[in-house]
């Protein structure tokens, strides 16, 4: 009997094992309640958190995020968001294990250009090597470069999150041959970050044999998150579903006829 | 004494100051937070070894949205 509500199809990263393959990003929200329902609707477990200098002007009463996400519900991903170098990358990592009480699971990212915000997989490298060293566990969004997947992979990190497209552009998949080989080769679990614009998207990586997906603006910037959140859920679901079905064979050039040929009315 | 904290000056009447007492002048009692002096994370169980003193760079981040 086929496992149908997938149950026992865990995703799991560094050891820790999770229920849901959608990650989830905090930002470009209109406030923390459209935050938490948007993610309440998503069931992710996983969410991505930047850190920044603190607002000194605050009050005392001021809420936070992480107390509308608390970390007996979430997993937090800090990230390193803005960072241009290797050394900004572990700077603001090291902090963020300090505020959240050793917490290890980091998404390291280096940019290397403001407009695009492609990565710079060189600093990333840099970065990736001395942070697990460092005993983090480093989830580390790169480019969708097969080999330099394999040496983030080979330096010990924990996952590979390739992009789709560029970060916050909502351009899709671009190129499904590159996470093919990506996902082929890979021994840890291979994560789509930054790109997926809409629920088909997200199916498609899935499809595509990925881990699970990282997404942000997707949801944050549709019409209605909320909504865009629960169909992401389901997107990344049934294309879970379709990769562990496994697809039929494309026939470019013989049609087959799903009714029987015999029989028909002459 | 003249701080920077988070890239902007701060004057205090002390001459240095604890880690503990600079939190609780900025009224962030009860946030979470980390700490930074001059690139070094001030960790939470030193913060009774470590002074804040005249020139420091202080840094204090916390988490916020992103992704």
């Amino acid at each position: 009997m086929v496992d149908k509500n997938l149950k026992n199809d865990k995703l799991i990263i560094a050891g820790r094992s999770f229920q849901s393959r959608l990650l989830i990003g905090t930002g470009k929200y209109n406030n923390f309640e459209e935050t938490r329902a948007a993610i309440n609707a998503s069931e992710s477990e996983i969410v991505t958190v930047a850190i920044r200098r603190i607002n000194l002007g605050q009050s005392p009463n001021e809420p936070s995020l992480l107390e509308f996400l608390p970390a007996n519900e979430f997993t937090y991903l800090p990230n390193t968001a803005g960072c241009f170098s290797s050394d900004e990358a572990i700077r603001t990592l090291r902090l963020a294990r300090e505020l959240l009480d050793g917490h290890n699971l980091v998404k390291l990212e280096v940019l290397g250009d403001p407009e695009t915000l492609f990565p710079n997989v060189v600093e990333t490298i840099n970065a990736a090597k001395i942070l697990v060293k460092d005993g983090f566990d480093v989830m580390v969004y790169t480019s969708d470069d097969p080999i330099i997947a394999k040496q983030l992979e080979d330096i010990g990190c924990c996952a590979i999150m390739p992009l789709a497209s560029l970060i916050g552009s909502g351009m899709g998949i671009l190129n499904p041959w590159n996470l093919e080989i990506i996902i082929d080769k890979a021994n840890v679990p291979v994560i789509v970050d930054a790109g997926v614009g809409t629920a088909s998207d997200a199916s498609i990586a899935m499809e595509l044999g990925c881990d699970g997906v990282l997404m942000n603006t997707a949801i944050a910037l549709a019409k209605n998150p909320i909504l865009m959140a629960s169909a992401m859920k389901k997107a990344i679901e049934s294309g879970r579903e379709a990769f562990l079905a496994g697809r039929m064979d494309k026939k470019h050039y013989s049609a087959s006829p799903s009714s029987p040929a015999k029989g028909l009315i002459k | 004494m003249k701080v920077h904290i988070n890239g902007s000056i701060k004057e205090f009447k002390a001459k240095k100051i604890s880690p503990e007492e600079l939190i609780i002048q900025l009224n962030l009692s009860g946030k979470r937070f980390a700490i930074e002096r001059n690139g070094e994370i001030i960790s939470k169980n030193s913060f009774d070894e470590i002074y804040i003193n005249d020139g420091d760079k202080i840094e204090i981040i916390g988490a916020v949205g992103g992704g």
